[in-house]
């Protein structure tokens, strides 16, 4: 018999999105620009991270009409974000038909202490990390896919490439120990004893990891990329900058030839204004999104 | 040496099946790197995606070059999009190897993606474990093409002289029958030149 939402099933869409880029889109037009340039998948929303910090206030799950019309439009998978904890939302959004569930710190939390019990789901979700604890926190919980937080809706990837070499960072440090000090670092990464196990022996995370959380250019993206990043998200980058469409082919060339200096030379040129950037610490600790998860 | 299309999906996967079938493999970006390839796999991904960058830095043609030669190619899912002469509802081919018409996203989106124990005769009596993610299908076949298996009615993986289609991932499962049944297709197919 047939066996549908599967762990097999869950993780293996995220296989597939590997190498890929996936793009922030709030209109059917701009679905259709992403898919175009070659996104491998786009994230429906109301409004990108960048518009959802300058409009302030609770950012909650998009209008369902607004998702329907954008898969409508393409024919590549469409992702959709849930606040952290927000499991109704997460039920309204599998009763979609949505592709994966992003549970995301770009929306407001509608929990302060629990994530969503993603196993209970036979669509894939994609979560935060700004850690290897956190990151390993959220697989417990189900997540088939992780990306690294970095801060959402500035044009500045620094926190991203932070993100990404500490998960690395303490990848290969894990990987290094004697196997009697597992329990305690599982303790003090604050991460099941299993997948701390897991990633001892296999040396990398048992879900595909993205980058996330401030790309903006193709250099950007390669730079992500070159870090050990399986694929890119990019939100408010693309269409917040002058020239949509053509920035959203360049990054796309950028993340396949992303060790190949000659053709990312090639891909930068004239690409027009790129999105303002902010930054970090000009953030206080309550604009900071990435504060956002536990 | 098999080459694996590494343009977006999962390239890696293939080839770590192919490690552990004792075959070499290399990753093909752009057309020089195909030279010393004697198969090529294209892997699942995005049909779209792959699609458009194999046209913009060429590689369609250093395939096709090499297929007309008798190069051996394995696709999955995206990669049997990406080999067949007719896709229902798109009218951008890439490469057109095999005469089938293919149905993307043909059992629904992710929420239906399924695993399901798969009987494949040329591969043996033990079903295959198939894994199938926004999977196509194949819709109608030339009578050239031979249908190996099916799946509720639909033709799911074909085989047509040196080219193999599989609508499923075997890279995703640690079955090598599929990897090795392609490696004999290659190992066929330098002996016969």
């Amino acid at each position: 018999m047939a066996e549908k939402g599967t762990w097999t099933v869950k993780k293996g869409l995220a296989e597939m999105l590997k190498g890929g880029v996936i793009m922030d889109v709030t209109t059917p037009e701009q679905a259709k620009i992403a898919e175009e340039a070659g996104a491998c998948a786009v994230m429906a929303l109301e409004r990108v991270p960048a518009d959802i910090r300058a409009a302030g206030g609770v950012a909650r799950m998009a209008d369902p009409t607004v998702i329907l019309r954008i898969m409508d439009a393409v024919t590549i998978p469409v992702m959709a974000k849930a606040r952290i904890g927000h499991f109704v939302e997460s039920q309204i959004l599998e009763a979609l038909g949505v592709d994966y569930i992003d549970e995301s710190e770009v929306l407001t939390p509608a929990d302060d202490k629990f994530h969503i019990n993603k196993h209970d789901f036979k669509v894939p979700f994609v979560c935060g990390c700004r850690n290897l604890g956190e990151a390993l926190r959220r697989i417990g919980e189900g997540a088939a896919m992780i990306r690294t937080k970095g801060e959402p809706g500035t044009g500045n990837v620094v926190e991203a490439v932070k993100h990404m070499r500490q998960v690395m960072g303490e990848i290969r440090w894990l990987q290094n120990l004697p196997e009697d000090e597992l329990m305690t670092a599982a303790k003090n990464l604050v991460a099941p004893y299993d997948l701390v196990v897991e990633v001892h022996k296999t040396g990398k995370l048992p879900v595909v990891n993205f980058a996330a959380g401030g790309v903006a250019t193709p250099a950007d993206a390669a730079l992500m990329m070159q870090l050990g990043s399986d694929g890119v998200f990019v939100g408010s980058g693309i269409f917040k900058s002058g020239d949509p469409a053509k920035r959203a082919k360049a990054i796309v060339s950028a993340v396949t030839h992303y060790n190949d200096a000659k053709v990312l030379a090639e891909v930068s040129k004239d690409l027009g204004e790129a999105m303002v950037g902010i930054e970090i610490s000009t953030l206080s600790d309550a604009e900071r999104m990435q504060e956002r998860g536990w | 040496m098999i080459g694996v299309l590494a343009l977006q999906g999962a390239f890696l996967e293939h080839q770590r099946m192919l490690k552990k079938c004792g075959v070499e493999s290399v990753q093909i970006r752009k057309p020089d790197e195909m030279e010393n390839i004697d198969g090529l796999i294209i892997p699942g991904g995005e049909s779209t995606t792959i699609t458009k960058l194999l046209i913009e830095y060429g590689l369609d043609k250093a395939i096709l070059e090499k297929t007309a030669q008798g190069m051996p190619v394995f696709g999955t899912c995206a990669g049997l999009i990406v080999m067949a002469k007719n896709v229902a509802n798109n009218n951008q081919i890439s490469l057109g190897l095999m005469d089938i018409n293919v149905q993307r996203n043909g059992f629904g989106r992710q929420v239906d993606s399924f695993e399901v124990d798969l009987p494949v005769d040329v591969l043996g009596a033990i079903p295959f474990p198939a894994v199938f993610i926004r999977a196509p299908f194949v819709e109608s076949v030339k009578p050239n093409v031979g249908i190996l298996a099916e799946y509720d009615k639909k033709i799911v993986m074909i085989r047509q002289g040196n080219f193999l289609g599989a609508a499923f991932h075997p890279e995703l499962t640690d079955d090598l029958r599929v990897h090795l049944y392609f490696r004999q297709m290659v190992e066929d197919a330098k002996s016969a030149t």
